[in-house]
C-alpha cells in the first residue's frame, strides 16, 4: 500500500511512496521551483545513503519546499514503510 | 549656584540664555513648565541652535512623534545643520529634517523602518554619518562625547512640577535625560496626559525643563510579539536542537533571545519538550528580555524566575501587572523597563545570547547588512558579544571558556569562562537565499555608503555555536582557521557553501563532537511538530494568560 | 490530549475522525487521477486533487466521507475534485450510508479550472441535494483556517447539518473580494477580528447557519458527527418555504445592522465584545437567548 506524507501546499511536497518490482529505488520529482536541480539530486543522495531503500519508488509533488523540508519529508514517509519492505542493497537511479 | 567664572560656566550660560528665549517668546502662554502643543515649534526655534547636539526619542519601541514633527516645522534658514543623536530612525519625520537642512549630521544606532530612505539619504550627501552604534554604546557616548544639548523625549504622563511617568515603555529616556540635565542640556517632554499625582516618578521635575501635552498619544510599536501559528516544523526541529544540544548541556540559566520565530519556538517548547527532559530548574530561570507574549506558557508552568526588559510590549500590561514576582515593576503595578540598563544585564549577567541573522561567512562573521539598507545593529552585539570585563563565574561560563581554552597556550592559557554566543539560522531563507555565503554582503556595502569598517552585526570570534537544521557547530572546539571552515560548511546543508565541504574533514569533525546531528544528541527528526508547542496560535496565549494578555488589534483573528 | 482540527492535515483529521482502522479510501494518491488543467498551467498537482474520499465506520455504522484539503489550491474545486465528490454522492445513493460526511475546506471554485470548476460545484449541489431526498443525512463538519468560501460555502447550506469550530468561517464572497468590491471602509479584510464576527463560526451559530459549535477538537467534531447520524431533515416545498420565511425574518430583523455585534446585540445578548473571548461550550446559553417567535 502507497505511504504518503505531506500536502502540496506553499513551501511544502507531498512524497508518495509505492512498492514496485525489483531491486532499484526510483525517484520521480515534479516541482514549480527552477533552476535547483543539482541541489535536488544532493538531497536524494543524501536520502538514499541513509534509507538504502530498494523496490520503491518515491514520486514527489513540489511547491517551493526548502531542502530541509524535503528531507524531512522524506524521512517521515520513509518512516512509515511497514518492516521489511526495505532492503539494504540497492543504489538509486 | 555655579561657583566657577566665566570661562568656566559656559554651558550654563548657554543654558540660561537659551531658557530665556524661551520664556520671552512665550510669554504668558508659558505655565511652569507647561508649554502648549500649538507653540511646540515655537519652544524648539527659541532653545535651538544651528549646530546643536539634538536627542530625540526615536526608541526601538516608543516614538516622540508629536516633537518629531514639531521640529520637522521649523525654519531651516534659522536652525540648521543640527547633529541628531537618537537610537533608531523610525519615523519619516526623523529623515525630512535631514532633506530640509534642519539636520545635517547623524549619530545612531538601528532604522529599520528606514533603512532604504537613509541609504539614498547619504549617497545623496544630505546626511553626514557620525558613526553606527549599539544602544549601549551610543547611551554611553552620551556621557562623553555626544552628550546632548536638547532632549526631546515622550512620557506618558506629568504632574506640575515636571515629575515624567514613563509607565512601561520607559526604554531609554532615564540614560538620555540623565546625561542632559547634569551637563547643562535642557529636556523636553511630550507626554498624553497632564496628571495631579503621577502614579510613579519615573524622571524627576528637577531634570526637565518643558513639558507638552501633545494631542494625540504617542506611537508605540509591537514589535516583539511573534504569532505561534506562524512557527514551522524545521523551527521546532532547530528549538529542539537548541535546548538538548545547548541549554541542557551547558546549564543555561541566564540569557537572552534575540527576537523572531527560532527563539519564540524554543520559548514554546520549554513547558512540553524541555519539561520531558527534567530541564525545569535547570534553565531558563532569568531572563534580560522584553515581555515576549510567548514567554506566557513557560512563565505559567513555573519556569520563570525574573525578567528585566528593554521596554514593554503592547498588549501585556495586565498580564505583567499580574505577575510582579516575576516582571521587574513600580509601586503603581505597571512594568518599569529600561533599556541601558537591560543591555548591561545582557552583556554582563546572562551566560547566553541567541538569536537569527541573514548572512554568515566562513569564519563565522554574522550579518545583517543588505545591499541599497543601512540599517545598523540595534542591541544585538551587546548581548551577542563575549563580556570580557566579567569575572563572576557560572557552570555555562566555565564550561565554555575551558572548551575554547584547552590545549592552548600563551595568552590564550589563562583560565577564563566565556559568553555562549549562538547563530541559529535554517541554510535557506526565502526565496532560497541561502544563510551561508563566502563574502558578507556587508563588504560591498561599506564600499557603497563609505563606512570604515564592514558593519559585522556578531564577530565570528564571539560566535560559540551556529546551529541550522543540519545540526550543531561548536566553533569552541575549533583550534585552526580550517577546522572552523568545515565546521561551517559542515551545517551549512545544501547551500553553495555546504555542497562545497570537505566530506572527510566534516566527519571527523563529527567523530570528534565538534558537529552534532540531531541523531547524535538522540533527537528524532519525526518528532518535530509543531504539536509541541505549548501554545500554537494568539488564542491559544490568551488562554494561557487567564485571559490576561490582550493581543493588539492586528494579531487577532477571532 | 487535544488533536486540533485545523492543524491536522485533511487526511488525519479522516484518519482520526472515523473508527480506527475503518477507512477504505477510493481514488487514492496511487492511482493518480490528477487535474487534467493544472500542469499545462505549470503549477504542481496533488496526486488526489485535494480531496480524500472514501467509506469508513463512525461508531460502528458505515459512512461515506471527503475531506478537502486546504492547503492545496486553497481547496480550490476543479474538475477532477468535482468528480470525485459527485461520485461519492453517487455511490450514496447506490450504499446508503448512514450519512455522507464532508470535511469541508475550500475557497469554492478553484480558478485555475474556469468552467470546469463551476460545472463541477453545481453538480456538486445538485448530487448532494439527491442523496438528502433519499432520506440520507449530509453533514457538513468545517474547521480549517482557510473557511469554507465560494461556492463550496452554498454547498455547506444545502446540507443537514452544519458544525463549525471558531477557527472555522463560511460565507460566500471572500473578505478580500468584499474589500476590493466595496472598498475598505465597507469591510477591512485585514480586521482579522472583524472578518472572523462577520463570517466565523460563532456568527454563524448564533444566526442559525450552523448548528453545532464545537472546540478545534476532532475528538468534538467526532462525537457531534456521531449524534448527527440517521438524522436527515426533510427535503420538501414546505421545509423550503418555511426555510425562507425564516431568512425573511432575519432580513427584517437585522437587514440594518452595520456588525455582527449589532445583530447579536438586537438578538439578546448582554455583552456583545465579550463574544469572541468566550469558549464553544458557552454559546448555547445565549443562542437561548434569542426571541423565538417564528413556529
Amino acid at each position: 500500500m502507497p505511504v504518503l506524507v505531506g500536502v502540496v501546499g506553499s513551501g511544502n511536497l507531498e512524497v508518495m511512496l509505492e512498492p514496485h518490482g525489483g531491486s532499484t529505488c526510483t525517484i520521480d520529482i515534479t516541482t514549480s521551483a527552477r533552476g535547483f536541480g543539482p541541489i535536488w539530486e544532493a538531497v536524494v543522495h543524501d536520502f538514499q545513503a541513509r534509507h538504502r531503500l530498494a523496490g520503491i519508488a518515491v514520486s514527489i509533488n513540489d511547491m517551493g519546499a526548502t531542502p530541509a523540508v524535503v528531507s524531512l519529508r522524506l524521512d517521515q514517509a520513509a518512516a512509515a514503510l511497514p518492516l521489511g519492505s526495505k532492503s539494504i542493497s540497492g543504489a538509486p537511479t | 549656584m555655579s561657583q566657577a567664572n566665566g570661562r568656566w560656566n559656559q554651558q550654563a550660560q548657554g543654558r540660561a540664555q537659551r531658557l530665556g528665549r524661551a520664556a520671552a517668546v512665550l510669554g504668558a502662554r508659558l505655565h511652569g513648565k507647561r508649554v502648549l502643543a500649538e507653540d511646540a515649534t515655537k519652544l524648539l526655534e527659541a532653545v535651538l541652535e544651528p549646530g546643536d547636539r539634538v536627542c530625540l526619542e526615536g526608541n526601538n519601541q516608543k516614538q516622540a512623534d508629536f516633537l518629531a514633527r514639531a521640529l520637522t516645522q521649523l525654519n531651516p534658514a534659522q536652525v540648521h545643520d543640527l547633529h541628531m543623536v537618537q537610537s533608531v530612525l523610525a519615523l519619516p519625520e526623523h529623515l525630512d529634517v535631514f532633506e530640509s537642512g534642519i539636520a545635517s549630521k547623524l549619530d545612531f544606532s538601528f532604522s529599520g523602518p528606514q533603512s532604504a530612505r537613509l541609504a539614498k539619504l547619504v549617497s545623496g550627501g544630505q546626511i553626514q554619518i557620525g558613526a553606527i552604534h549599539t544602544y549601549l554604546e551610543l547611551f554611553s557616548r552620551y556621557f562623553v562625547d555626544l552628550t546632548p544639548r536638547v532632549s526631546l523625549v515622550c512620557a506618558q504622563a506629568s504632574d506640575a512640577h515636571g515629575n515624567l511617568f514613563t509607565g512601561p515603555n520607559t526604554e531609554d529616556t532615564p540614560a538620555i535625560v540623565e546625561a542632559t540635565a547634569f551637563k547643562s542640556g535642557i529636556v523636553i517632554a511630550q507626554v498624553n496626559e497632564l496628571v495631579d499625582t503621577v502614579a510613579r516618578v519615573d524622571i524627576p521635575g528637577d531634570w526637565v525643563d518643558f513639558v507638552i501635552l501633545a494631542p494625540k498619544p504617542n506611537v508605540i510599536e509591537p514589535l516583539f510579539t511573534r504569532d505561534p501559528a506562524q512557527i514551522s516544523e524545521i523551527q521546532v526541529l532547530m528549538a529542539m536542537m537548541a535546548i538538548k544540544g545547548i541549554y541542557a548541556e551547558y546549564g543555561v540559566q541566564r540569557l537572552n533571545h534575540g527576537i523572531g520565530f527560532d527563539t519564540a519556538a524554543i520559548e514554546l517548547l520549554l513547558p512540553t519538550y524541555a519539561e520531558s527532559l527534567g530541564l525545569k530548574g535547570k534553565i531558563c530561570s532569568h531572563w534580560a528580555l522584553n515581555p515576549h507574549p510567548a514567554l506566557i506558557p513557560a512563565i505559567e508552568a513555573g519556569w520563570v524566575e525574573s525578567v528585566h526588559s528593554f521596554g514593554s510590549e503592547l498588549g501585556m500590561e495586565n498580564y505583567i501587572r499580574a505577575r510582579p514576582d516575576v516582571f521587574f515593576t513600580g509601586a503603581d503595578g505597571s512594568l518599569r523597563s529600561n533599556r541601558a540598563l537591560c543591555q548591561a544585564a545582557g552583556h554582563y549577567a546572562c551566560d547566553m545570547f541567541i538569536g537569527s541573522t541573514l548572512q554568515i561567512d566562513l569564519n563565522g562573521h554574522s550579518s545583517t547588512a543588505t545591499l541599497g539598507r543601512i540599517a545598523g545593529f540595534g542591541g544585538a552585539p551587546n548581548m551577542g558579544a563575549d563580556a570580557r570585563g566579567r569575572r563572576h563565574a557560572t557552570p555555562a561560563w566555565l564550561k565554555a571558556g575551558a572548551q575554547a581554552r584547552q590545549g592552548r597556550t600563551g595568552v590564550s592559557a589563562m583560565p577564563r569562562g566565556q559568553k555562549l554566543v549562538v547563530q541559529i539560522v535554517e541554510t535557506f531563507r526565502e526565496h532560497m537565499q541561502p544563510a551561508f555565503v563566502e563574502k558578507l554582503d556587508a563588504w560591498q556595502l561599506a564600499e557603497q555608503a563609505h563606512m570604515d569598517i564592514p558593519p559585522v552585526m556578531i564577530y565570528g570570534d564571539d560566535v560559540t555555536h551556529i546551529l541550522t537544521e543540519e545540526g550543531i557547530a561548536n566553533l569552541l572546539l575549533c583550534r585552526t582557521d580550517e577546522e572552523r571552515e568545515q565546521a561551517i560548511r559542515g551545517v551549512a546543508g545544501y547551500t553553495p557553501v555546504g555542497l562545497a565541504r570537505d566530506r572527510h574533514m566534516v566527519e571527523n569533525l563529527r567523530d570528534r563532537g565538534i558537529i552534532q546531528r540531531a541523531e547524535d544528541i538522540a533527537i528524532d527528526k519525526r518528532d518535530a511538530t509543531r504539536s509541541l508547542l505549548a501554545a500554537r496560535n494568539m488564542r491559544d496565549l490568551v488562554r494561557a494568560s487567564g485571559g490576561l494578555y490582550d493581543p493588539p488589534k492586528r494579531f487577532r483573528n477571532w | 490530549m487535544n488533536r486540533s482540527f485545523a492543524e491536522s492535515t485533511a487526511r488525519e483529521r479522516v484518519t482520526h475522525l472515523l473508527d480506527a482502522d475503518t477507512f477504505h479510501e477510493i481514488l487514492g494518491p496511487a492511482e493518480r487521477v490528477v487535474s487534467p488543467h493544472l500542469a499545462l498551467l505549470g503549477v504542481p498537482s496533488a496526486f488526489d486533487d485535494g480531496v480524500v474520499i472514501g467509506s469508513g465506520l463512525l461508531d460502528g455504522q458505515a459512512i461515506l466521507v471527503a475531506a478537502q484539503e486546504g492547503e492545496f489550491m486553497g481547496g480550490g474545486v476543479g474538475e477532477v475534485h468535482g468528480a470525485k465528490l459527485v461520485g461519492l454522492f453517487k455511490r450514496a445513493l447506490a450504499v446508503q450510508p448512514a450519512a455522507v460526511i464532508v470535511l469541508a475546506e475550500s475557497g469554492g471554485v478553484r480558478l485555475h479550472e474556469a468552467n470546469a470548476g463551476l460545472i463541477a460545484v453545481s453538480e456538486v449541489m445538485r448530487a448532494l441535494l439527491d442523496v438528502r431526498a433519499q432520506g440520507i443525512p449530509v453533514i457538513m463538519l468545517i474547521g480549517g483556517a482557510n473557511g469554507c468560501f465560494g461556492g463550496m460555502g452554498l454547498i455547506a447550506r444545502c446540507a443537514d447539518h452544519v458544525v463549525m469550530s471558531d477557527i472555522g468561517r463560511l460565507a460566500m464572497s471572500g473578505p478580500e473580494v468584499i474589500e476590493s468590491s466595496n472598498g475598505v471602509e465597507e469591510f477591512d479584510s485585514r480586521d482579522r477580528a472583524l472578518v472572523w464576527r462577520t463570517t466565523g463560526g460563532k456568527h454563524r451559530y448564533l444566526t442559525d447557519d450552523c448548528d453545532v459549535l464545537v472546540e478545534d477538537d476532532v475528538a468534538q467534531f467526532r462525537t457531534t458527527a456521531i449524534g448527527l447520524l440517521g438524522q436527515s431533515l426533510p427535503l420538501s416545498l414546505a421545509s423550503m418555504e418555511a426555510e425562507h420565511a425564516l431568512l425573511a425574518d432575519r432580513l427584517s430583523r437585522y437587514g440594518d445592522c452595520r456588525d455582527a455585534l449589532d445583530i447579536w446585540q438586537r438578538a439578546g445578548v448582554a455583552e456583545p465584545l465579550r463574544v469572541a473571548d468566550m469558549e464553544a461550550g458557552q454559546m448555547p446559553a445565549l443562542k437561548a437567548l434569542k426571541p423565538k417567535e417564528l413556529a
